[in-house]
């Protein structure tokens, strides 16, 4: 394993009764990265999370942390603390007591607890509601209280389940700024599940997909937006449009492909799967795609003609139909100044570049 | 609006035939006469004075407030153990488990009484205080997991693998956790096991022994027409005990759900 590892999952799998959860997993999660599992409810993020936690305990395989085995440690003796998605703050404490909850188990002097307590408070923006009880307190300020519970224990990992799904969607942003910021000033690995694509593209390091209880795809968020490895990440992530496509010939270097509506492309190696698949498709993202003024001229041409147009007010979206491609096509436009929004049944010349198209299994 | 009024009629026949009776017992416990009857004759405190001088009185009294305490505390724990289960866990025949505990509440207590006694008999052990309690904390336990049940449903379960989580041990979260958070429900049920073991008079009638209960020993008593002025006063004394029982109860449930900002959903007053 390479040295910067903080969690090592080898050969996890979980089974409840006949039901598999996880499917055989391993991988490693880095020192101070922030990394998010991200799939669809069901896909089983949750319960690797819970099983790094030591909550569940996976039927086989073993969990690491800085190289121990984690078998035989349970939850409460493990170096991670969890937020949990209902933030569990204890509705009998005050802000403070929940703070010093873990401090009290560790048997610190009171005064050191006292100056820590403050400290995280402090941290996570809620200076002067010490004392506030936690049952008056908004989401946002109780899930801020639920991560200076769980900081003030400086744990080696932060694990975060659906941290954001109970906030408006305002103060999901602004949290997501917020831990993005936290995680880099206090260094902490954070663990982060969420159904939430946005979510996890704006502030993870890496992202592992998730589907059917199997890691899908590792990657950074720009890796996994530009290079899905599989037409189901590149459905999940995004928006993406499949056109049926066949290969013609291909060498070591590339293959020539005639796409059902866009005609014959030679598409490099590196954007396609190792191999020749059956079943292939060609992907291409609706911003990939430009609706041509006049006077503008593009690599490649296509006409089209327009379907459906959504006007956002700083985006336009098209359903365009190309002819010999039995379904539409999303095309997304930025409105800049002078550029004129189309109407449906307008015929548009629409550009675009052998760069922007991925052959996906 | 007819139909409101007669609404309002029958709402006040039907207090008056609800509490007149019991507020009779104050009115002659107070009244200078040995003959429970109108008209009153005068004002005396003289029945409270039988009370203080009869000694077996104070001996079933003594006999019924530790045999209530003892059932409620030991169906209490009972409750708080079968509905932590019935709450948590998931296992074959938890249905049907649940169901045989809870049947004693419907159960007519004759038949309680008289099976029990026929088992202690037959085990050869004598009648004491301990046979009694132990028909209390049968039919009290179900009363206590029905109450238990409810306040185990509502705790966030997230809220104990938080503390487990922050490294406190599973008891210790049992203790600083759980036991706060359903701490109206533990007053609660222990209030009403208090009330049903402390006013119960078949099963302690039957495994009674020789020494009797607070309620056998008035029912003893009742043959005796000169005695029931001071049962009269007995029961002013018992009727002033339950409604400050019942308003300390409040109390602490009111600063409960205050003091975890839940829902004030019900409770006693």
């Amino acid at each position: 394993m390479s040295n910067n590892a903080i969690i090592r999952l080898e050969n996890i799998t979980k089974f409840y009764g006949d039901f598999q959860a996880l499917q055989e997993t391993n991988t490693e999660i880095m020192r101070g990265e922030f990394f998010s599992l991200l799939g669809p409810s069901g896909c089983g993020k949750t319960t690797l999370l819970r099983t790094i936690a030591g909550f569940e305990h996976p039927s086989n395989g073993v969990v690491y942390i800085e190289d121990k085995p984690m078998t035989d440690v349970p939850a409460n003796k493990r170096p991670t603390n969890m937020v949990f998605q209902s933030y569990a703050i204890f509705p009998h404490m005050s802000v403070e007591e929940n703070v010093a909850y873990g401090l009290k188990a560790r048997k610190l002097p009171k005064a050191q607890i006292a100056e820590l307590v403050a400290e995280a408070i402090e941290m996570v923006g809620l200076k002067g509601f010490g004392k506030r009880a936690s049952h008056a307190l908004s989401g946002g300020q109780r899930q801020r209280v639920a991560l200076a519970r769980a900081l003030v224990l400086k744990p080696k990992v932060l694990l975060l389940d659906e941290p954001l799904s109970a906030l408006d969607k305002k103060m999901r942003e602004q949290m997501q700024t917020e831990l993005r910021r936290l995680q880099r000033a206090v260094g902490i690995t954070f663990i982060l599940v969420t159904h939430d694509q946005e979510e996890a593209l704006t502030m993870s390091d890496r992202i592992a997909v998730m589907f059917d209880g199997e890691i899908a795809q590792i990657d950074t968020p720009q890796g996994l937006y530009k290079r899905p490895n599989s037409r189901r990440v590149a459905e999940f992530i995004g928006v993406m449009n499949f056109m049926s496509c066949e290969v013609i010939a291909h060498d070591t270097a590339s293959l020539d492909v005639k796409v059902a509506g866009l005609g014959a492309v030679t598409v490099p190696k590196d954007q396609a799967p190792a191999g020749i698949v059956e079943g292939m498709k060609a992907a291409i993202r609706p911003e990939m795609l430009t609706i041509l003024d006049t006077n503008e001229k593009s690599e490649f041409e296509t006409a089209a003609k327009i379907d459906e147009v959504s006007y956002y007010g700083d985006m336009t979206y098209y359903e365009v139909r190309f002819g010999g491609h039995d379904e539409n096509v999303t095309i997304s436009m930025r409105n800049t100044a002078g550029r004129e929004t189309l109407s449906t049944g307008d015929t548009a010349r629409i550009g675009w570049g052998v760069e922007s198209i991925l052959l996906l299994p | 609006m007819f139909r409101g009024k007669l609404f309002g009629v029958f709402i006040a026949v039907f207090l008056v035939f609800l509490y007149a009776p019991t507020l009779l017992l104050p009115i002659f416990a107070f009244n200078d006469s040995s003959i429970v009857s109108f008209p009153l004759k005068g004002f005396t405190t003289e029945w409270f004075g039988v009370l203080r001088d009869t000694k077996p009185l104070h001996v079933a009294a003594k006999n019924s407030l530790f045999i209530a305490l003892t059932s409620a505390f030991l169906a209490t724990i009972l409750g708080t153990l079968a509905a932590r289960v019935a709450s948590r866990y998931k296992f074959p025949g938890k249905q049907a488990a649940i169901g045989f505990i809870m049947v004693p509440m419907v159960l007519p207590e004759i038949i309680i009484g008289v099976s029990l006694l026929v088992v202690i008999i037959q085990m050869g052990m004598s009648l004491s205080l301990w046979s009694i309690i132990l028909g209390h904390v049968l039919i009290c336990t179900p009363f206590c997991i029905a109450i238990l049940n409810g306040a185990f449903m509502n705790l966030d379960q997230s809220l104990e693998e938080a503390s487990f989580d922050l490294g406190h041990s599973k008891l210790k979260t049992f203790w600083l956790i759980t036991i706060p958070l359903v701490m109206p429900g533990l007053v609660s049920s222990m209030l009403i096991s208090f009330t049903i073991s402390l006013d119960e008079f078949i099963i302690a009638f039957f495994l009674a022994g020789t020494e009797p209960t607070l309620p056998v020993y008035i029912w003893g008593q009742l043959r005796f027409p000169a005695k029931l002025p001071s049962l009269m006063a007995l029961g002013t004394i018992l009727l002033v005990l339950s409604l400050f029982l019942l308003g300390l109860a409040e109390f602490f449930r009111r600063r409960g759900v205050k003091r975890t900002g839940q829902m004030n959903s019900g409770g006693f007053l």
